[in-house]
């Protein structure tokens, strides 16, 4: 006996899905090949259940579910797509974009932004709801990277990356509602937190422009969301000889 | 003369000037014959002063100088059943030797001779469902926490009461804090907790005086048998009433929620199984376990068990605090015990931000869990702001859209968000500048902040617009630009 | 909406506050607007008309650009007023984009007309800063610049910075045919 559960059987949008018994919802979505939409979620962290996005219909929940934090169960009837999700999902994207300063055509990650692609996804061809202006800062006190919080959706990936990943737990949320803010250190410019060790994997993971290298114009970051289930691969699997 | 009087030296009555009455009945009578005590319930007639003399009778009086003479056989008074506040206005809140003659810390006595099961075997029996809000039956909360597989449990009690027009919890911690301890206790020897915490709100800060001061009397006495009761309080933010919220800031960190499962029940504080309980939800156990779970059951309806307390306010004459037999109608709390003239009331607020508006035509409602909530509202924690014709409903209902927008966490996008769309679409309603177009589409994004939301504030922030929407849909609609405006408040009942 | 489909429609363009790129972007359409011109009559464009009043009873008109001034504003009512057919062409009339970046400045005194024009030409001039100020010929900022549709109702959202010939060019021809543009996919969607 090692342990180990049997895989589930779940039913998603009619089809039957084998599951690990410790997977997610959303692992399971995925592994079947379907989608469904993330902004918060990122594989290698620790999911939050914040952006919205992945909620499902499971047969039976009197109220939607968060595919991200939800565990399989044997049996499960989920649907990813219904008309009352995909509205709710391109409202949620309108918001999104209402609530910052988002200006696709003069941003870093202009055709390698996450929130660009999903508002494609979602089908979203204008926000029905007025844009914010919200006066926010830009942060480019540190040598290597710049934080713009005006492109921030409060995914709160370096947030988690930071913390659970290079554990120096550089970044946090300060403020409230719809202040909210990503904070260094003790709500500290950038530069002057000593805990940062300049490793960048918040730029890599950030989905926006808002953590960006300094060296990128416009349209020209590189983000690499992949590298945090990278490292913490081979972290558990032991891939590095010094381990 | 055989007479010694009982002086509130609440919140309500402080602020009315209860200390000049105070100071004055000492002058008269001597200290010795004035106690301080906590809520007399007539809040809006304070200060309050009740006289009890020789024969048994007893006079209330309120005003500085004691000049209004207060009916005490009226309905506001008689229909009002006392379980929760049976010693609230009668004991000393700073002095544990009054509280114990008054009958405090037995039925812990009594309780710690029985094994745990036959505790909870009783508040099952009750009936009793959870007062913050949401009415988990609480037996069933308790069974759950002792049948977690953990070497130790905590229970934690939220008195982190934040509605506004709410002041049951307030009452109850000022007024009787150590039914609040022994409720604490009991549930503590039931589920197998060796340590408890209370979450209370930095604003109410007598409360967390008289508290300090009883947890301190009960320590030094040994009545809670070492379990430590701590006090935390939180830093000023309303979605910490919400518990994962709340157990996050007794934590340590961000007071903000995060996705259930898992329950505190299975997982909160530390990871420990955890018992979460609002202050009136722990306030009804010692009656309960002393009075048995079946005399509990036989008052209220066939859903909603016990008593409730109500805190009473807004265009009423009669405002304060009352505990009323669940099920006792809406008409019965606001025209008798109230006061209100028949057709004055153009609706009743029940719930606060999470709640709803119920229209004069529904008086009638009995109040309980289902019929509260079948009309859109919820029972909540027990704020009822009696509306009469003077407040157009779009403007309270961005009023409680206002208080969500300050009151979000932000971390979840819909409340975050969405809440600050909702303020500014009822802007547009209350200013009369609104169009068709935003009549549907405040009703969309109401719709989807209440589905989409991660806690409760967020999904239940849309009620007051969508309460106010189903009965008082002309009232928006009247605000649709129109140049010239016809009255916008909604004509009141007959 | 769709369109019926006359044999030749009364087509406009209009330019606000934007940087014409939308309009390269059309002209990027390089021979399909030979089959253009054949179903259609451009009656009113910055690129392709020289009349200056726009004409009553368009059928299709491409609104590049947010409302930004008084001129923007005048203009946007009117062709409503006139056109059967509005799209909001690109990202700055879809959601105002680089010209309601100001809008930032709204909440700071003076707003955010008074900040740009003090940026634009009193701190960031060489020579002769002052603030422009020719009534009746250079027109007033508005004090919020708008995404179009929230100043008229709009038919159709072509976004893109801008959005390409080839973009353009599906979302026309489906009008053309009197169908609802296929507005899905990264192919018809995407800001920037």
């Amino acid at each position: 006996m090692t342990g180990a559960q049997l895989p589930v059987r779940l039913s998603i949008n009619g089809l039957v899905v084998e599951a690990a018994a410790e997977a997610t919802l959303l692992q399971a979505i995925r592994s079947a090949g379907l989608q469904v939409p993330t902004l918060c979620h990122l594989d290698g962290l620790t999911p939050v259940g914040a952006c919205r996005l992945c909620l499902v219909v499971i047969e039976g929940h009197p109220k939607l579910e968060p595919a991200c934090v939800t565990a399989v169960a044997d049996g499960m009837v989920v649907h990813t797509h219904t008309p009352e999700l995909d509205t709710y999902r391109r409202m949620a994207v309108e918001l999104f974009f209402a609530e910052g300063n988002h200006v696709c055509a003069v941003c870093v990650a202009n055709g390698a932004c996450e929130l660009q692609a999903v508002a494609v996804e979602v089908g979203m061809d204008h926000s029905r709801f007025p844009y914010q202006y919200p006066r926010r800062e830009v942060d480019a006190s540190h040598p290597l990277f710049s934080l713009d919080h005006h492109r921030c959706i409060l995914c709160t990936r370096c947030v988690r990356v930071c913390d659970e990943i290079e554990a120096a737990h550089v970044w946090d949320v300060g403020y409230r509602g719809s202040s909210c803010s990503i904070i260094a250190g003790l709500d500290q410019p950038w530069g002057e937190v000593a805990a940062c060790t300049n490793c960048g994997k918040c730029v890599d993971v950030c989905p926006t422009g808002a953590l960006f290298r300094k060296e990128d114009g416009s349209g020209e970051k590189q983000p690499h969301p992949e590298r945090a289930q990278q490292l913490v691969e081979a972290r558990t699997e032991h891939h590095w000889h010094n381990q | 003369m055989g007479v010694s009087w009982r002086c509130c030296d609440a919140t309500a009555c402080r602020a009315a000037g209860g200390a000049a009455l105070r100071q004055r009945l000492e002058a008269e009578m001597g200290a010795d014959r004035v106690k301080p005590v906590g809520c007399l319930r007539l809040c809006g007639m304070g200060p309050l002063a009740a006289a009890d003399y020789a024969d048994g009778s007893t006079e209330l009086v309120g005003g500085v100088a004691g000049e209004r003479r207060l009916d005490l056989a009226h309905p506001f008074f008689i229909l009002q059943r006392s379980v929760v506040l049976e010693r609230c206005g009668l004991v000393n809140p700073n002095s544990i030797e009054d509280a114990i003659a008054q009958g405090a810390y037995a039925v812990l006595d009594r309780c710690r001779q029985l094994a745990p099961q036959a505790v909870i075997e009783q508040v099952e029996r009750s009936g009793l469902r959870g007062r913050g809000g949401a009415g988990y039956p609480t037996g069933r909360k308790w069974q759950l926490v002792a049948a977690q597989a953990s070497p130790t449990r905590a229970v934690v009690c939220n008195a982190d009461e934040g509605d506004p027009g709410a002041f049951m919890d307030r009452a109850v911690l000022e007024g009787d804090p150590h039914r609040l301890l022994e409720g604490m206790a009991i549930a503590a020897h039931a589920v197998g907790a060796a340590e408890a915490f209370i979450y209370v709100r930095a604003e109410y800060a007598l409360a967390i005086e008289r508290l300090r001061t009883a947890i301190g009397a009960a320590e030094a006495r040994g009545v809670l048998a070492g379990l430590p009761i701590q006090l935390r309080i939180g830093a000023g933010a309303y979605v910490c009433g919400e518990e994962t919220a709340l157990l996050h800031s007794i934590e340590g960190g961000r007071g903000t929620p995060r996705p259930r499962p898992p329950y505190p029940a299975v997982s909160g504080l530390w990871g420990l199984p955890t018992l979460i309980n609002n202050v009136e939800t722990f306030a009804a156990v010692p009656a309960i376990l002393r009075e048995g779970g079946d005399w509990y059951a036989a008052m209220g309806t066939a859903t909603s068990k016990g008593t409730k307390v109500f805190a009473l306010s807004g265009a009423i004459p009669h405002t304060g605090l009352i505990e009323v037999e669940m099920g006792t109608s809406l008409r019965t709390i606001v025209e008798a015990m109230g006061q209100s003239p028949p057709g004055q009331v153009k609706a009743v607020q029940t719930g606060g931000p999470s709640g709803g508006c119920v229209p004069a035509a529904l008086l009638d409602t009995p109040v309980d869990y289902e019929s509260l909530q079948s009309l859109g509202s919820i029972m909540g924690s027990g704020g009822m702001v009696v509306i009469d014709g003077a407040m157009a409903m779009p403007e309270l209902a961005r009023y409680f859209m206002r208080f969500c927008v300050d009151e979000s966490c932000g971390k979840c996008l819909p409340c975050r968000a969405g809440t600050v769309q909702l303020a500014q679409l009822l802007d547009r309603f209350v200013e009369r500048r609104a169009t068709a177009a935003d009549l549907v589409q405040l009703e969309q994004l109401c719709g989807m902040v209440k589905a989409t939301s991660l806690c409760g504030l967020g999904q239940s922030a849309p009620n007051p617009v969508l309460s106010t929407l189903r009965f008082f849909r002309a009232e928006y609609e009247a605000a649709i630009a129109g140049p010239i405006a016809a009255p916008i408040a909604a004509p009141i009942a007959p | 909406m769709t369109l019926a489909t006359p044999p030749k429609l009364r087509f406009a363009t209009v330019w606000l506050a934007g940087c014409s790129g939308c309009h390269m972007s059309f002209l990027d359409l390089d021979e399909w607007l030979f089959e253009l011109a054949e179903r259609v009559e451009i009656v009113y464009s910055p690129v392709a008309s020289d009349i200056k009043v726009f004409p009553e009873g368009v059928d299709l008109c491409l609104v590049e650009g947010a409302v930004a001034n008084a001129d923007n504003r005048e203009l946007a009512l009117q062709l409503r007023a006139r056109s059967k057919v509005v799209v909001s062409f690109g990202d700055c009339a879809v959601s105002a984009n680089v010209p309601g970046m100001r809008n930032l400045w709204a909440g700071v005194e003076g707003g955010s007309r008074q900040s740009v024009l003090e940026r634009g030409y009193v701190e960031l001039a060489d020579t002769g800063a002052q603030h422009p100020h020719a009534p009746g010929i250079v027109p007033e900022l508005l004090e919020r610049v708008l995404p179009l549709h929230e100043l008229i109702p709009v038919d159709h959202f072509l976004p893109g910075c801008p959005p390409s010939a080839e973009r353009i060019r599906t979302f026309l021809e489906a009008l053309l045919r009197g169908e609802a543009p296929p507005m899905e996919g990264p192919a018809m969607l995407g800001f920037g």
